[in-house]
């Protein structure tokens, strides 16, 4: 067991825990946070994401050794309903979540895409967000909602 | 989502139900009895005039709630905004079957629709004796009633109060159950709410995490799961070494005959002893045929149950009239996996000798049901609170998880929660049926279709029932040696080809594992739907090529119900049907009064055997229309899940185990894989109850994408899903 000091949605916590155990269960179980999801627990997923330092991450298979010190945003840091992210609210005009178990994925991976790349073509925003799961088959509204937020960010 | 309430307490989230308003209308004091028979079950009006609409089925992410609250808002001339759809809780409304078959609106609203209209009048009859005015003078706007200058309001008359008024029941429970009201609803022509593109509820609370899914309950004193699944199909326990979770903080097994768990404080200390404990299974000698033999393994099977659903003219005789053409085909599907999004999880509390579930089960009056006989407690006894889970396609491993949560909540005296790992939502939950669909036809020399046969044999698609109402069908009930009582039970295509002679007919099979199988088989999104009309559409296109006709024409010779052929020209024309180039495929289905046409234009890709189902066309008829937006979107899920479960999805398993664990073992469709566009025609009949939309569209596109295929290259793909190696064997052969 070792303690570990991190910041997440600009709150300073700090979780004691063995080093190898996910980011992910310090999240959800130590401070109580709703999100991320645990969807699969291999980083196959996307469920987990979160941003560490700025870059989407799995929280599932990050290691809490690999955290001390870091800044991690949650989905619920990145925007509120009062000062929402342009994704999150792309989200919310077009509708898109079904089920939204695997919104931490979609939302903060694009997020991570668009902050780099804010006018990244239908090829370019397929590829970088290759690998996520949307199980209710909500991919073309994703899309949808990820073009309209460009417009925003343009 | 207003009525659960997130506390913060010593740093970690715990559910309160400390009651707000609405509930506290819902259960009260002085409340009538939770039965249909009772108004009051299914209307509320609030003190502030805000009208709570309490519904016995749930919405799984599409937006039913909102198309109830359209609906109620609409019969009690309220506005959209002041009605909140209270669902899932089975202390606050009736069995009206959970989300089950796309009867959300056919069946659960029909009911609400005629609650909220009752309620009106009611109201309107109480205000005319208020008032001292004939009820027919009476005008309602907004819940405000009035003749000139005489006023009242809904809140007035009865806010915050019951109605105390009765209803007549059909004392059925579940999908059927209705009410029959003096109130007549109102007539589609004066619609002003329902119809219009109203936004869904449940998008904001998703986006901004500010709300939480099931996984996210949290009670005081809280024990985590892991519920243990043997690696390889195993009914029977020999030995448990507890010793070898020794090291882990909290942990501690929990096994009652050969059902297993590990239960500790901290969620990882529970993950960390499910992988480490160590459990001597009885293994099962190969269960399971040769996975690449399971169709022949089905052909070779014995028939349990045989039914000849649609019998007309003889056709064993006009099949083997002279000088007809014969064609014949089969086709073949997988098993395949819900695979929700997230493991199930569900939480449960036993208290003063009465159980709490939350549970993401899209059936929550009977995971009570099922809660209740498992623990024998008496129904009452038992509460079960839906709360959205990670997706839900029917029967999923959710049931499973509610029933687990219970059974260990009550072995450990403490509030448990439990959650699958990915293995338990994809290995271990029902699966959609591996199914043979065989299908004959005659033409004779004038190119007319004088004969026609498709017959299904494959596992019942209900092996388990299609809820947790039965320990029998749950895997604690079956591993404490219950056993299970299949039903058996398939299904035919659905359409209405008129063909003179025909015969459509299923036969169901053994299962290869009576109890705690992973291959058992259970309902998955549109139960047989995709499985049949992959084999039936694609049957009609080879008999629409035999014939030398074009795939739509052909259809709409044959089609005598004229809103299928409505929804076939449609999708046509909107296509451009007869100037689309190669690659395209058209499939049309009903389901349970819904029409449904589809056209797929696809890119195959020799080298890499991708199929690319780039643009979608659909045209949808589901009678009335109550939300166009929200139908929309409902029918792009059912498309692009519709293609993952046509070109990647199939449960694989080796002798004694389903090797299908996660996503990379069982892949589904990928964003790379995508339409480019969905094309969506919504015919609206203002004039046909409305029927189903969660589910038909799903059905076409097997077929569409697969006839499509077939355009694109002469190659017939008869066996799914249309994987990239099996396209690149029948292409290398071709």
């Amino acid at each position: 067991m070792a303690t570990y000091r991190f910041t997440v949605d600009s709150k300073r916590v700090s979780v004691d825990a063995q080093p190898e155990m996910p980011l992910l269960y310090a999240l959800r179980d130590d401070l109580g946070l709703k999100n991320p999801h645990f969807g699969c627990g291999l980083a196959q997923c996307g469920a987990c994401t979160v941003h560490v330092n700025g870059e989407a991450m799995r929280s599932c298979v990050l290691p809490m050794s690999a955290v001390a010190g870091k800044t991690v945003t949650t989905i619920a840091g990145l925007g509120t309903p009062e000062k929402p992210h342009p994704l999150q609210a792309a989200y919310v005009a077009e509708g898109v979540p079904q089920c939204g178990y695997c919104i931490n994925g979609w939302v903060m991976t694009a997020a991570a895409v668009l902050k780099k790349n804010p006018k990244a073509s239908d090829a370019e925003l397929r590829d970088a967000l290759a690998g996520l799961k949307c199980r209710c088959g909500t991919h073309v509204a994703i899309l949808r909602a990820i073009k309209r937020a460009q417009t925003q960010l343009a | 989502m207003d009525r659960r309430e997130f506390l913060k307490t010593s740093g970690a989230l715990v559910v309160s139900f400390s009651l707000p308003p609405i509930e506290a209308l819902a259960q009260g004091a002085g409340k009538p009895a939770l039965v249909p028979t009772e108004l009051d079950s299914w209307i509320a009006i609030l003190p502030d005039g805000r009208v709570n609409a309490f519904f016995g089925k749930m919405d799984m992410g599409q937006g039913l709630d909102v198309a109830v609250a359209q609906i109620v808002a609409e019969e009690l001339d309220v506005g959209f905004h002041k009605v909140d759809v209270v669902m899932g809780d089975t202390l606050t409304s009736c069995n009206q079957g959970g989300a089950s078959g796309s009867t959300g609106v056919s069946n659960g609203a029909r009911l609400m629709r005629r609650a909220a209209a009752e309620a009106r009048r009611v109201l309107v009859e109480r205000a005319a004796e208020k008032l001292g005015v004939p009820a027919a003078e009476l005008k309602v706007a907004d819940g405000v009633i009035t003749a000139g200058e005489k006023k009242t309001s809904y809140s007035e008359l009865v806010g915050g109060r019951y109605f105390h008024h009765q209803v007549e029941w059909n004392k059925q429970v579940g999908n059927p159950m209705d009410i029959k009201v003096p109130a007549k609803p109102k007539q589609p022509s004066d619609y002003k709410v329902v119809g219009k593109p109203l936004p869904r509820r449940d998008v904001a609370w998703k986006v901004y995490g500010t709300d939480g899914f099931v996984t996210d309950v949290r009670r005081p004193g809280m024990l985590h799961a892991r519920v243990l699944r043997p690696p390889r199909v195993a009914c029977k326990v020999r030995s448990i070494d507890e010793a070898s979770i020794k090291g882990i903080r909290g942990a501690r097994v929990i096994r009652d005959k050969d059902f297993v768990a590990v239960v500790a404080p901290k969620e990882w200390d529970a993950v960390r002893a499910a992988q480490t404990l160590k459990v001597d299974w009885e293994p099962m000698a190969t269960p399971f045929p040769p996975m690449d033999q399971l169709y022949e393994h089905i052909r070779a099977a014995q028939v349990v149950k045989r039914a000849d659903e649609v019998k007309k003219g003889d056709v064993n005789a006009a099949l083997s009239a002279p000088g007809v053409k014969l064609v014949q085909a089969e086709y073949e599907w997988p098993f395949q996996s819900h695979a929700s999004m997230g493991p199930a999880c569900a939480v449960a509390e036993i208290k003063d000798g009465a159980c709490t579930v939350w549970t993401g089960s899209q059936k929550p009056h009977f995971v009570r049901d099922g809660v209740s006989r498992l623990l024998g407690l008496p129904e009452d006894k038992v509460r079960a609170i839906w709360i959205a889970g990670p997706g839900s396609y029917g029967r999923n491993d959710a049931g499973d998880a509610a029933m687990d949560a219970a059974f260990l909540a009550r072995a450990t005296g403490k509030p448990v929660r439990v959650q699958g790992m990915r293995a338990d939502g994809t290995a271990w939950d029902p699966k959609g049926p591996a199914c043979v669909h065989r299908a004959r036809a005659a033409i004779d020399a004038t190119g007319k279709v004088v004969a026609y046969e498709f017959v299904s044999k494959g596992f019942s698609r209900q092996h388990i029932a299609t809820n947790e109402s039965q320990p029998a069908d749950s895997l604690i009930g079956q591993t404490l040696g219950v056993p299970p009582k299949p039903n058996q039970i398939f299904g035919t295509p659905a359409e209405s080809y008129g063909f003179e002679n025909k015969l459509l007919g299923w036969e169901t099979i053994p299962q290869f594992v009576d109890h705690c199988s992973p291959l058992r088989t259970s309902h998955f999104r549109d139960p047989v739907g995709p499985e049949i009309h992959f084999g039936s559409e694609q049957f009609i296109d080879e008999l629409a090529r035999a014939a030398d006709e074009d795939p739509v024409a052909f259809r709409l010779r044959y089609l005598t119900e004229p809103r299928h052929a409505a929804v076939v020209k449609a999708v046509a024309e909107k296509s451009g049907w007869n100037s689309l180039g190669k690659g395209k495929g058209i499939a049309f289905a009903e389901r349970n009064g819904t029409a449904v046409a589809v056209v797929a234009q696809v890119e195959v890709d020799r080298a890499s055997g991708r199929v690319w189902a780039r643009k979608l066309w659909v045209a949808h008829d589901c009678g009335l229309i109550i939300n166009p937006e929200i139908l929309r979107t409902t029918i792009e899920g059912n498309v692009v899940q519709g293609l993952s479960r046509t070109l990647f999805e199939e449960v694989r398993f080796d002798r004694d185990s389903v090797t299908s664990v996660d996503w990379t073992s069982y892949p589904i469709l990928d964003i790379a894989d995508a339409p480019e566009s969905i094309d969506v025609t919504l015919i609206d009949r203002p004039e046909v109850a409305p029927s189903g939309a969660g589910e038909p569209t799903i059905r076409v596109i097997p077929a569409a994408v697969a006839n499509a295929f077939f355009d694109a290259t002469g190659v017939r793909l008869r066996r799914a899903p249309l994987s990239p190696e099996r396209v690149k064997a029948a292409l290398a052969k071709a």
